[in-house]
């Protein structure tokens, strides 16, 4: 029987490692891939990509039924909501300082370095922390959260082109790591990553949102950006480099077939499992393409994707 | 990988005799790479060459065909690691397998029930190509009484599995079955010549199954050197990691080393060891996006099928060919002068998210579709292909002043920053600024126009 030689690749560099959490708190490493997603014939996948669930500072106003029903009346305070999501296996938490918006509340620095520090207390695993996407808001918000937090290694967002200088110098003052948003461009993700390497954050400590499209939406366009970024990473280029941040969980509860569950197609099928197929394909197909931190809301998909993540790094 | 002019000349016997019609080899070479001239009009190439450049020109993954026409599956003839290198050319076909273990009324229904499902999408009608049956311990006939069910719904692509190589005869006798050409499951180390002279003999293609990859090219050869050339290859594995594994492997070995014997489609079943409705549909997302010809659920409903049929038609699209519409002045309901006027661009799916909303609302509308070369409104005004000037340009094109009375425009609210520039292009209209999302234009309209 002829000899079929294992076709392994020669890549000259890895994915970036950012450890968040840590020092008395669960640590989380995400990256330092030194191959494609899952090929553990190819290279090391040394630390598996996390499920990190979507908790607001205030009972969503918007989001669907099915994804409210699931986590019922904990939806109530943030502090609720993280323990349930920690309950429901969640690597992370990803909170989102929404009731920082001028029009939904317009909470204050000290509001959100109090939550943040009561998130903190209530759960052991590390948190990701953005505003409501208002620049100056945010400025204000995350620095407090910042400082309230210093020592538990956060990843503080959203940084973009428009608007990092404040969020990145001061998640370098308190020990954080970054999470820097570019719209679904590979270039520009670069450049980001460049702006906010320049000011001297260190290449650890920043995380990549390259913007994600849900399935049917855009997922395409994310498959290929993702999947553009980690070959250049695994060719050398450190500044793309970073481990992905994705929204599954977002982008693919917007979407008409997550949300309706009258006036559609019947050729659309179930609602409920069809909703968290959206999610779950979005979240697969991505995963598959390099992300590391998949951000997602429903309890039910937190499980199923683990579950797949746990079968795709067996070897 | 087609063979430049100069990898043919290395092959050429460099006489520059001229017997071919051509000045020099080299002359040759260059007509040849360019397909303008048959191999066979050199008389002094030698065997071995003759050989090496027909190999050599073959694509690196053979194009397999399953079934006629309606729902037929054609796959392989892939050139591509990753969409964004070149695309995707063959989308993988989605069947649901049925076994002759089970009621033949329960068969019938789900047989039925795949033939019968279509859905839309961005304007195209989807729906799933065939149904393979399995023959699961009750013998030829039990077997052949299953085959009968597809007589009915001969648009299928049909995939027939036994081991037993009578079986497959059997279902095969009949002319009717053989000329659908459907894919026979499977060649094995233990059944391999029979099975190789049944797929010869009725012209159908053949799946071949190993455990591994080296037993897998080993037995591809054997039927290959049978005559058999439409292959599909089942690597054996059947859960997340190992069939990333090996669907990786077979891709890489084919492209990137020229690996004749493994230079198939690949046929997977993501149902048979999933623990979950969930983990069977996800398996065969990763299926679509790595690599694979041909998948088999073991499960069908709307319900999974329409997540499904997305999934390959996003990964399948060719990047450099985003699904667009024409540009022009659509009509929704029956609009009059009085009617309002939206503005969008001509990105597929922004037109459908835009034009359902518009249905849903009832109201007659004009809707303006701007050509942006299939970009979505935040890309193309990004990327200055929707702006103010081609928005008026668009509407000088389209004559809109001859369709409407009124003098409003109602842009995306996601590009509310045009306003001022479009104020400017069109003196005394009144612009107005749309709901960010698709899912706001009904209220929107509701709002803004008495009907």
């Amino acid at each position: 029987m002829a000899k079929v030689e294992t076709p392994v690749e020669k890549w000259r560099g890895r994915v970036q490692e950012v450890r968040l959490g840590g020092d008395g708190r669960k640590s989380v490493v995400l990256g330092g891939e030194s191959t494609l997603p899952f090929l553990h014939f190819d290279g090391e996948v040394p630390h598996r990509p996390v499920v990190a669930v979507e908790v607001l500072d205030m009972p969503p106003a918007d989001w669907a039924g099915s994804v409210m029903s699931a986590w019922g009346d904990v939806v109530k305070s943030p502090v609720t909501w993280a323990k349930k999501a920690a309950e429901h296996g969640a690597d992370l938490i990803f909170l989102r300082l929404a009731s920082a918006h001028p029009e939904q509340g317009n909470t204050n620095g000290a509001q959100a370095a109090k939550t943040v520090s009561q998130v903190l207390a209530a759960v052991d695993i590390p948190l990701i922390v953005v505003g409501a996407d208002v620049a100056e808001k945010d400025n204000e918000v995350i620095v407090a959260v910042a400082e309230a937090a210093r020592g538990q290694r956060l990843a503080l967002g959203t940084v973009t082109d428009k608007n990092y200088k404040t969020i990145v110098a001061t998640a370098m003052a308190g020990g954080h790591a970054v999470v820097a948003q570019a719209p679904m461009d590979m270039n520009l993700s670069k450049q980001l990553n460049i702006l906010c390497c320049d000011m001297g954050l260190p290449k650890d400590s920043l995380i990549m949102d390259p913007t994600t499209g849900a399935l049917g939406y855009g997922m395409e366009y994310a498959v290929s950006v993702y999947e553009r970024l980690r070959l250049a990473a695994l060719q050398g280029d450190s500044m793309t480099a970073m481990p992905i941040l994705s929204h599954a969980g977002y982008e693919a509860w917007r979407q008409k077939e997550a949300k309706a569950t009258e006036g559609v197609p019947a050729a659309w099928g179930d609602p409920t499992l069809r909703a968290l197929l959206w999610e779950q394909m979005t979240a697969m197909t991505l995963l598959q393409s390099g992300a590391d931190i998949m951000v997602l809301r429903h309890p039910r998909s937190v499980e199923v994707v683990r579950g797949v993540i746990d079968q795709l790094m067996a070897h | 990988m087609a063979l430049t002019a100069i990898e043919i000349y290395k092959y050429l016997p460099k006489t520059n005799c001229k017997d071919c019609g051509f000045p020099t080899c080299l002359a040759f070479a260059m007509k040849l790479a360019q397909k303008g001239a048959d191999l066979s009009a050199c008389k002094h190439v030698s065997e071995e060459s003759k050989v090496a450049l027909d190999a050599a020109s073959r694509p690196p993954i053979r194009l397999v065909s399953i079934g006629k026409d309606g729902r037929k599956v054609e796959v392989g003839n892939e050139v591509a690691m990753f969409r964004h290198e070149k695309t995707f050319y063959h989308a993988p076909g989605l069947l649901l397998r049925v076994k002759d273990s089970e009621p033949l009324d329960k068969v019938a229904r789900d047989i039925a029930a795949v033939d019968s499902y279509k859905v839309e999408r961005v304007g195209i009608q989807l729906s799933w190509n065939g149904v393979a049956i399995q023959s699961n311990g009750g013998g030829k006939d039990a077997f052949l009484a299953c085959v009968k069910q597809t007589a009915s719904h001969p648009e299928l692509a049909l995939v027939l599995m036994s081991e037993d190589p009578e079986v497959i005869a059997a279902a095969l006798s009949d002319p009717k079955v053989a000329e659908r050409r459907p894919l026979i499951y499977a060649a094995t180390a233990a059944n391999w010549q029979k099975m190789a002279a049944l797929a010869k003999e009725k012209k159908c293609p053949l799946a071949v199954r190993a455990d591994s990859l080296e037993a897998l090219s080993d037995l591809t050869e054997k039927v290959a050197q049978a005559g058999i050339e439409d292959i599909v290859l089942d690597p054996g594995t059947r859960d997340f990691s190992d069939s990333l594994n090996a669907l990786t492997q077979v891709r890489r070995l084919a492209l990137k080393k020229s690996f004749r014997s493994l230079g198939y489609p690949v046929i997977t079943f993501p149902g048979e060891k999933a623990k979950s409705q969930e983990e069977e549909v996800l398996l065969a997302t990763q299926h679509i996006a790595r690599y694979a010809g041909v998948i088999v659920l073991d499960h069908f409903s709307p319900t999974v099928a329409y997540p499904l049929l997305t999934a390959r038609l996003n990964i399948y699209t060719d990047p450099q060919k985003p699904l667009q519409m024409q540009a022009g002045v659509y009509p929704f309901g029956k609009p009059d002068q009085a009617s309002p006027l939206l503005v969008t661009t001509n990105f597929s799916l922004t037109y459908f998210s835009v034009s359902s909303e518009i249905e849903s609302s009832g109201f007659p509308t004009w809707l303006m579709v701007v050509d942006t070369e299939g970009q979505s409104v935040l890309t193309s005004w990004a990327s200055g292909k929707f702006d103010a000037e081609r928005i008026a340009k668009a509407s000088k094109t389209f004559k809109v002043e001859e369709k409407i009375g009124h003098r409003s425009l109602v842009i995306p609210g996601a590009v509310a920053v045009l306003r001022g520039d479009l104020e400017g292009e069109f003196p005394e209209w009144k612009i107005m600024v749309g709901p960010r999302e698709a899912v706001g234009i009904g209220p929107f309209l509701k709002q803004n126009w008495a009907k």
